[in-house]
């Protein structure tokens, strides 16, 4: 038997929650050296099973199955095809990356990372789980330490409300779609959860078109599509560094991988059905988020805003039902996965540092953080859709494909790449350069090694891949390829 | 060979690396490496065009290689390179100008100067006090970001030479959005100045806007062709299927596919109405307007929209009436050629002057291709980019002078205005000779200079097929270009020194002077190469290469437009006329106030600055702020939550006094009803409320849009 890959990747962050939970509060740095151990190997594990994913067979890989409850057909059951394996790989980096930067949290840290832990486990579960039951089982489990990781260690302004508000969101999202899935279980007649099995159960016309929407919506209000985007932005300013790296990085990803996977795969006739409704709210998505980023004068509003705006590309995408756009969607996750990550960890070394976050208080921190500037630079190359970062390797497959579906929209869309370069320009223009207000002059220590690795690996990413897009796009091609054949070939 | 055409952009490249990763702080070092890798760049351009004249028919034996970078469904996007006629000529004139200008930066950021005592980094340096003989003295001191400025430049020429040797649409769209991030860090280079910050994010942005046009262009090249190289798309028959397929507004696919990439050449290269972005790029370093003048940028934007004149003319055959898109590309360019003189002749900055005559000049380039003159504008570009490197060169060495005598003297005077200037041929020879010969090329001086014969060109053209109107139209802006470089020429050099600065300016070191005669020589004698057949006297005399080598480029070698004594009679007296007059006028002329030029509209440049503020920034800002920010999100999105909230409080308050109370309480007793107080409140605390009902309020509305769309829409 092969090596069990995938549940080892899936357990080894809840297996060193509880390790962590075990040990002294006060061996603060033997926590934090089991954490990054423990991430790392998680990392290694996922790195791994991305190069041996073989992208020329395609299909669902390193296959798991374990009997769970097999009388309500419930297993236990991972496996990796080429949109999940990359979304794998992305939440070990965002793990590693995070517990590097969350090096300084002096309070509670072994709380702090098993909580963060359990979260990733979550995560990993959600990317793997080819069982519809454990995919929500996982989602729930993602979902749950979000709310304590930021009412225990959040800003501490607005953390319980931002941590209510998206506590409810999640889980009324996640019901919307629990409804939906178990109108499918129901009703495919198959008594299984294996979304395998599902794939193949060719739902009545009238079935898909009803209950898509649950489905599909329900995640995506995770993925933060129009109108329920209000939980992330606020949840993003309120949570801690790290975990706003996760929520912006990751979580936002489960919602719109899980509205692929289960709504659109399972569902195809609904998909082609419902997209240009989609497409409506998902550009509302791109053009909204993108006004409103552009107003904010908090950095890290801004940045969550430019979430809600790149993840209606991602949901674009997706609606497009074309094999460019769902190319760039699934490039879009990883490329935005590594690009809040990094701005997230960027603002709050800023924030760690000055104490604030308001714009027109900042200025000149490129002489005293050189590398955060550099890697703010970077990230903003990327989320203008630069050629040669990774952020172009997404967006220009999506246009084309929206171009193909309706120009309008297309060119409604175009609007969001100026608006985008303005703010981003102008956040890099205050924060970074312009005069250093006085009362920070010798106050702004330069950042540690721990976060320099972090910066450079996350900086690294996204100019490999603006430079060599064959490092992620088979991949992604290669699951694309199935959704299509989903579709029936469209 | 290709190989060769591979490697070309990667010195510059690796120069920008290594500048900035490790010679940052070795200034010669720095250089040496910046125009060293210029140079290299430039033997092999020198290679790869000497290759190329050996070539019989070049234009069907091109030079390239692709290969697979980007897989999109079944295919590969390919990249490649490709050296053709066109490319060739392009990376000739793009060689010679970079190096040109990188040797002069040397000299031009004071290398071997002391540091100043008040210089920092991000601003202009303001001069250095140094003891010589016993006595103090101010001279000009050292950029304080030397480095980094030839890291940046460096940078700059690498987008240049990608977007030249780009065989697709890709790569040359990769080397363009290089040039305008290169464009924003280097005119925003003294980000000490807020006038050169502003100036570097219009520049920006405005370019950006065509920048998305192009980028949707693109989209639709490559959802029509399945390919974006140019060979591909390029082919008869897929040109013939572009031509013929309707898409929208009346226009046909290659019609539209044309406008939009147009439309990326109007930001690019400054065309009305985006061309407001590019006198404020003056707020650079000299070298940069050089560098985003000729050699670069807005080059860039003239060689996009020549090279992809086979899409642009789908369809159409020289002696056919232009088609829609050729229409207005050719008002535009005419339109801009004429407007931006206008303009120029009111403006007293030695710089912005040149500013405006670029505008005017690619105007002269774009009008020339959109009336079917590819060759003609091909030629323009190329000696254009001579002329205008000399110049701008020229203006920053003319500005230095007067650097060294106003700290000679400390004279603190604008020194950049004209009006500062006048007797500076004295003083600054070298600079004098050669500025007269770029700016007699910029006239269009008869015979001697290469801008007569590409101007010459286009009237030829533009009179044989018959486009009168364009015609006239560039023929009044060709007399108001003479007619502002003979001011220009006459207030700077000429007359008397009006202020000390003036009068102790001095000629600039062998790194600046050199590259001028170097470019000079170019502005002379590039024209020489395209002098057409039927010229009276000395057609024949050299064989018109230019035509025969660039009009290889398309698939039928375009006619040469037989010769007529009108364009060329024209061409003799708007050159020699507006020389004329602009020497009788400004003579005698000492200060602002004797310039009858200075009309308000002309000097505040028709008051496009201000029309953008108030039709565009303004609104784009309300929709921000107020729209979205405020109306949708704040109130309509809140206030439906507040509203909502409200109402749930009261009916919260409702039960708890008219139900829970009494009726509950009176049957559980207190104990329940404690519990139920305590989180009840604490979930007020914490807004919960709002949030559920907020929720159950959106999901209301979209289940309503949702049963709308289900049964109105789809059950269509």
């Amino acid at each position: 038997m092969q090596f069990p890959f995938l549940s080892v990747i899936v357990f080894i962050p809840m297996v060193t929650a509880l390790v962590l939970l075990l040990m002294k509060p006060e061996q603060k740095k033997a926590i934090r050296i089991t954490a990054l151990t423990a991430a790392m190997l998680a990392l290694a594990l996922s790195i791994w099973v991305y190069f041996a994913y073989d992208k020329a067979a395609a299909g669902y890989q390193f296959i798991e199955k374990y009997n769970w409850m097999p009388m309500l057909g419930i297993s236990l059951h991972f496996g990796v095809d080429g949109l999940s394996v990359p979304l794998v790989l992305l939440t070990g980096i965002v793990m590693v990356t995070g517990v590097m930067i969350s090096w300084g949290i002096d309070d509670r840290p072994r709380e702090f990372f098993a909580f963060l832990f359990i979260l990733a486990s979550g995560v990993f579960g959600v990317f793997t789980s080819l069982d519809l039951f454990m995919l929500f089982f996982f989602y729930e489990i993602a979902v749950f330490p979000m709310f304590l990781l930021i009412v225990i260690w959040g800003w501490i302004k607005t953390r319980e409300y931002a941590a209510m508000k998206l506590t409810l969101y999640l889980f009324i999202g996640s019901l919307i779609s629990l409804i939906g899935a178990l109108a499918m279980y129901w009703t495919s007649g198959l008594h299984t959860f294996n979304m395998l099995d599902l794939e193949h159960a060719a739902f009545s016309l009238s079935f898909q078109k009803i209950w898509f929407p649950f489905v599909f919506l329900g995640f995506a209000i995770l993925g933060g599509i129009f109108p329920f985007h209000n939980w992330s932005p606020d949840g993003h300013v309120a949570a801690p560094t790290a975990v706003s790296m996760f929520h912006a990085g990751v979580l936002m990803k489960l919602g719109a991988f899980a509205a692929l996977r289960v709504g659109i795969m399972l569902l195809p006739e609904g998909a082609k059905f419902w997209s240009p409704l989609i497409m409506g709210l998902a550009l509302v998505n791109i053009v909204y988020g993108a006004f409103i980023a552009s107003v904010q004068t908090d950095f890290k509003y801004v940045i969550g805003f430019s979430s809600v705006s790149h993840m209606g590309l991602v949901m674009m995408g997706f609606a497009t039902l074309k094999p460019e756009g769902l190319i760039g969607a699934g490039v879009q996750m990883f490329s935005h996965g590594v690009m809040t990550a990094l701005f997230f960890a960027a603002v709050g070394m800023v924030y760690d540092r000055a104490h604030t976050r308001d714009i027109p208080k900042l200025g000149g921190m490129i002489k005293p953080l050189p590398l955060v500037g550099i890697g703010v630079i970077i990230g903003s190359l990327v989320s203008m859709g630069m050629p040669g970062f990774s952020g172009f390797v997404a967006e220009f497959p999506i246009f084309i494909g929206i171009w193909k579906t309706q120009w309008v929209v297309a060119v409604i869309a175009a609007i969001s790449i100026v608006v985008t370069a303005s703010y981003v320009l102008l956040v890099v223009r205050r924060v970074f350069f312009g005069k250093m207000p006085e009362e920070f002059e010798e106050h702004i220590k330069p950042i540690n090694t721990l976060d320099k690795i972090a910066l450079v690996f996350l900086m690294a990413l996204m100019i490999g891949i603006g430079l060599f897009p064959a490092l992620i796009v088979p991949w992604v091609q290669s699951g694309v390829q199935h959704v299509l054949t989903l579709l029936g070939g469209a | 060979m290709t190989t060769l055409i591979w490697l070309l952009p990667l010195p510059p490249l690796l120069s920008f690396f290594a500048i900035l990763l490790f010679t940052n702080k070795r200034k010669a070092l720095s250089h040496g490496i910046a125009v060293g890798a210029a140079g290299l760049s430039w033997l092999g351009s020198m290679i790869i065009f000497m290759r190329a004249l050996g070539v019989e028919e070049f234009g069907k034996h091109v030079f390239g290689s692709s290969i697979n970078w980007l897989p999109t469904g079944s295919t590969w996007l390919k990249i490649g390179v490709q050296i053709d006629p066109l490319s060739a000529a392009v990376v000739f004139f793009v060689a010679w100008t970079v190096l040109a200008i990188f040797v002069y930066s040397i000299g031009y950021n004071n290398f071997g100067q002391p540091k100043g005592e008040h210089d920092v980094a991000g601003l202009p340096p303001h001069g250095a006090t140094v003891t010589e003989h016993g006595h103090k003295h101010t001279v000009p001191s050292i950029e304080p970001m030397y480095s980094r400025f030839f890291a940046f430049i460096s940078l700059f020429a690498f987008g240049m030479y990608t977007l030249v040797v780009s065989d697709n649409l890709l790569t040359l769209f990769v080397g363009w959005e290089i040039m305008g991030l290169c464009s924003y860090l280097l005119i925003g280079f003294w980000f000490g100045k807020p006038s050169a910050r502003d100036a570097a994010v219009k520049a920006f942005m405005t370019t950006r806007i065509g920048d998305v046009f192009m980028l949707l262009g693109i989209a639709f090249v490559y959802s029509f062709t399945g390919s974006l190289s140019f060979s591909e798309i390029f082919k008869p028959e897929m040109l013939q299927a572009l031509a013929s397929t309707p898409a929208f507004f009346g226009l046909s696919a290659a019609g539209i596919i044309g406008l939009l990439l147009f439309i990326g050449t109007v930001g690019k290269s400054a065309q009305w109405p985006l061309h407001v972005w590019l006198p404020d790029a003056m707020e650079g370093p000299t070298p940069v307007s050089a560098m985003i003048h000729a050699a670069t940028m807005v080059s860039a934007g003239v060689y996009m929209v020549i090279r992809m004149f086979p899409l642009i003319s789908a369809g159409w055959t020289e002696g056919m009436p232009l088609n829609t898109t050729m229409s207005i590309i050719a008002f535009i360019g005419a339109f801009t050629a004429l407007f931006a003189a206008t303009i120029a002749v009111a403006q007293n900055d030695i710089k912005r002057v040149l500013a405006y005559s670029t505008i005017s000049q690619l105007g002269f380039m774009i009008a020339a291709l959109g009336i079917g003159a590819y060759v003609a504008a091909t030629f323009h570009l190329v000696t254009h980019a001579f002329f205008k490197a000399l110049l701008f060169l020229g203006s920053g060495s003319v500005i230095h002078g007067m650097e060294h005598g106003a700290l000679h003297t400390g004279d603190h005077v604008d020194l950049q205005d004209m009006f500062n200037m006048g007797g500076l041929r004295k003083k600054m020879p070298i600079t004098f000779w050669t500025f007269l010969i770029g700016g007699f090329a910029l006239s269009g001086f008869p015979v001697l200079t290469a801008g007569f014969w590409s101007k010459d060109e286009i009237f030829a053209e533009a009179f044989g097929n018959g486009h009168l109107v364009v015609f006239v139209v560039l023929a009044v802006a060709a007399f108001l270009t003479a007619f502002y470089t003979m001011r220009q020429i006459t207030l700077t050099f000429f007359g008397e020194p009006r202020t000390k600065a003036a009068e102790y300016a001095s000629e600039t070191p062998w790194t600046m002077t050199v590259p001028l005669i170097v470019l000079a020589v170019f502005a002379v004698g590039y024209g020489w190469v395209g002098i057409p057949e039927h010229f009276p006297g000395l057609g024949g005399l050299i064989p018109n290469w230019f035509h025969e080598f660039v009009g290889g480029t398309l698939t039928e070698l375009p006619k040469a437009v037989e010769f007529s004594w009108v364009p060329l009679i024209t061409s003799l007296c708007v050159a020699l006329g507006g020389l004329f007059f602009g020497w009788l006028v400004y003579r005698k002329v000492k200060s602002p106030k004797q310039d009858f030029l200075q009309i308000p509209v002309l000097k505040n440049k028709w008051y496009f600055d201000e029309i953008y503020n108030f039709v565009f920034v303004k609104p784009a800002s309300w929709i921000a702020e107020k729209f979205t920010s405020l109306y949708m999100d704040q109130t309509v999105i809140d206030g439906l939550l507040h509203s909502v909230a409200r109402f749930s409080l009261f009916l919260g308050h409702a039960f708890r006094n008219y139900f829970d109370k009494p009726v509950i309480n009176e049957f559980l007793g207190d104990g329940t009803g404690n519990v139920v107080k305590a989180s009840g409140s604490g979930l007020r605390k914490i807004q919960a409320g709002r949030i559920q009902y907020y929720m159950v309020a959106s999901v209301a509305v979209l289940v309503i849009f949702a049963l709308l769309y289900y049964f109105l829409i789809g059950g269509m």
